[in-house]
């Protein structure tokens, strides 16, 4: 039995070969030798999806509304990317993502779910590169899932061309530091359990955030759902598609994608100069530098500068 | 087992962790043991897609493929273990999966040789240990691909 050969692996995949799609994904999820040529292959093709982030705290009702955004949305090939934190302490995760799905996806959503794998920078790699796949494997429109609004979710909504960031009725109280950053992430909000008391009330909160906080020429619309029974889904759909055109015609879509990528390479300079700069200490020069460090006779910050000109050639110690 | 034509195992790698699709089959609602394993797993470095309640053979099939699964846990306490657990593995075998099959729950001793014989990899029972329950899948993993 011979190993497929990775155009054979992305010409299965995209006739709709779940196992086929499933192993590029692992390719690009494990960030070995072969992730680089098969997000090399995907490159070729990719850019033609949508790409949709759905980002909120634990239990906002993520997953419930992105299985039934894949559903109504009517395309023939819809995928989900479904990303948790991995644990810090063992590297295990419980993906659950799915339970809130499946029963409302059809049989030709694509589901993935992955974890974080904690390696520093490691998330912000690989699900461009993930994304990268589905997308070359004709999915459209892929929608990835991510909790929390912190950093690293900061991050991955720049993964995508329209963000949407759920709340729930309550929610001002509990992210009153992070009203900026969700204002600066969010293109369309969903205040999610409207059946529960209050969802007016978010509502009315956001606004008030808006009117002070929102530049330029899009205002993120407020949608609100009550995902459990598909309310609001419809409209929420509405707003995607919507934004889609905006992104369209005002350029704000080929801009987008720009700094995506620019942030991309960067993210992948800065992996690589770290791994190259853990290497460097170790070898000869590295070493007899750490050793004057332990006398005291250097400093760690004139040590970095030094082992710096050797891996960055145009940028010499200062004297 | 056989594999579909055309994929093969990625090279083993024990650096990554094992992925465990977690489930149900049928009309069973005893979920409890399955929340237990699925933290035991976790903590055990695996990542865990949970599934949960009420799966088909074809909803594991799939999630298997999508998610690239090395092991499918099902838990089972509705004397079903019989007919579904066979299934189950059949479903493996047809969809050219070669992943494992473990089980756990209520399996009366006289019925755990017949799901052996079936093609279950393991077969646990109430007060498995985390240990047993970790070793299980481990062994199970191992044994369906020796490289890893
Ligand atoms: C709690 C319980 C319930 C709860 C379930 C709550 C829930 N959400 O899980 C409730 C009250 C709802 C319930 C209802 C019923 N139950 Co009940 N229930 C039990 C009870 C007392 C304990 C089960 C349990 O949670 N154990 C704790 C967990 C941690 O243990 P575990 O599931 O065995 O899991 C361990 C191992 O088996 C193994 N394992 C389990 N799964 C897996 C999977 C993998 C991959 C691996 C590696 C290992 C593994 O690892 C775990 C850790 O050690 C058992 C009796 C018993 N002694 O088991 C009866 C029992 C399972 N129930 C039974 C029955 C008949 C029912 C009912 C049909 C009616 C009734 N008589 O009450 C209903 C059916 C409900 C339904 N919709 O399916 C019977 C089943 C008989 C059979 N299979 O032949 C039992 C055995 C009681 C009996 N002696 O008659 N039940
Ligand atoms: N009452 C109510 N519960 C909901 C609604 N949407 C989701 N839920 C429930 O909230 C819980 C978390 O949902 P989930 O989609 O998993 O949230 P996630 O963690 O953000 O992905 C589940 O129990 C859902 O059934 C809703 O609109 N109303
Ligand atoms: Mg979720």
């Amino acid at each position: 039995m011979s190993a497929p050969s990775l155009d054979e692996l992305f010409e299965s995949a995209r006739t709709g070969n779940r196992r086929a799609l499933g192993r590029l994904l692992t390719m690009v999820e494990r960030q070995d030798d072969n992730a680089v040529m098969v997000s090399e292959r995907a490159h070729r093709d990719a850019g033609q999806a949508r790409v949709i982030g759905v980002t909120g705290a634990p239990g906002s009702g993520k997953s419930t509304i992105t299985g039934r955004l894949a559903a109504v949305s009517g395309a023939a090939r819809p995928a989900i990317l479904a990303i948790d934190p991995s644990s810090p302490l063992t590297g295990g995760a419980i993906l659950g993502d799915r339970i809130r799905m499946d029963n409302n996806v059809s049989s030709s959503t694509f589901i993935r779910s992955m974890a974080t794998r904690g390696h520093a920078g490691g998330l912000a790699v690989a699900v461009p590169d993930a994304v990268r796949v589905l997308d070359a494997a004709g999915c459209d429109p892929i929608i990835v899932e991510t909790v929390g609004v912190g950093q690293v979710e900061v991050t991955v909504a720049a993964a995508a061309d329209t963000t949407v960031v759920v709340v729930t009725p309550g929610w001002g109280d509990a992210v009153q530091a992070n009203k900026a950053g969700l204002l600066e992430v969010a293109d369309i909000f969903v205040v999610n359990k409207a059946d529960r008391p209050d969802a007016r009330g978010a509502r009315r909160d956001l606004e008030l955030m808006l009117d002070l906080g929102h530049r330029g020429d899009w205002r993120a619309p407020i949608v609100l759902t009550t995902a459990t029974e598909g309310e609001g889904i419809d409209d929420l759909w509405s707003e995607i598609e919507r934004h889609t055109s905006y992104l369209h015609h005002s350029g704000e879509l080929i801009r987008r994608r720009c700094r995506r990528r620019r942030s991309e390479v960067a993210d992948r300079i800065e992996l690589g100069l770290r791994d190259r700069a853990l290497r460097i200490i170790d070898d000869q020069s590295g070493e007899s530098a750490m050793v004057r460090v332990e006398r005291h006779e250097l400093s760690p910050a004139a040590a970095a500068e030094q082992l710096l000109a050797t891996l960055i050639p145009d940028n010499p110690p200062k004297e | 087992m056989s594999e579909t034509p055309g994929i093969s195992p990625l090279s083993a790698d024990d650096q990554e962790p094992l992925r465990v699709v977690l489930a149900k089959l049928g009309f069973d609602g005893h979920d409890r043991g399955l929340k237990v394993v699925a933290r035991t797993l976790r903590d055990a470095g695996m990542e865990v897609i949970y599934l949960g309640l009420r799966q088909t053979t074809d909803s594991i099939v799939a999630a298997c493929e999508q998610e690239d699964a090395d092991v499918i846990g099902l838990s089972m306490h509705n004397a079903g273990h019989l007919t579904l657990a066979p299934r189950m593995v059949q479903a493996v075998e047809e969809a050219g999966l070669g992943v494992p099959v473990v089980i756990g729950g209520i399996v009366p001793a006289e019925d755990v040789t017949v799901l052996i014989e079936a093609g279950v990899a393991a077969v646990l029972g109430p007060g498995a240990s985390t240990e047993e329950v970790v070793a299980a899948v481990r062994a199970a993993v191992a044994r369906q691909s020796p490289v890893r």
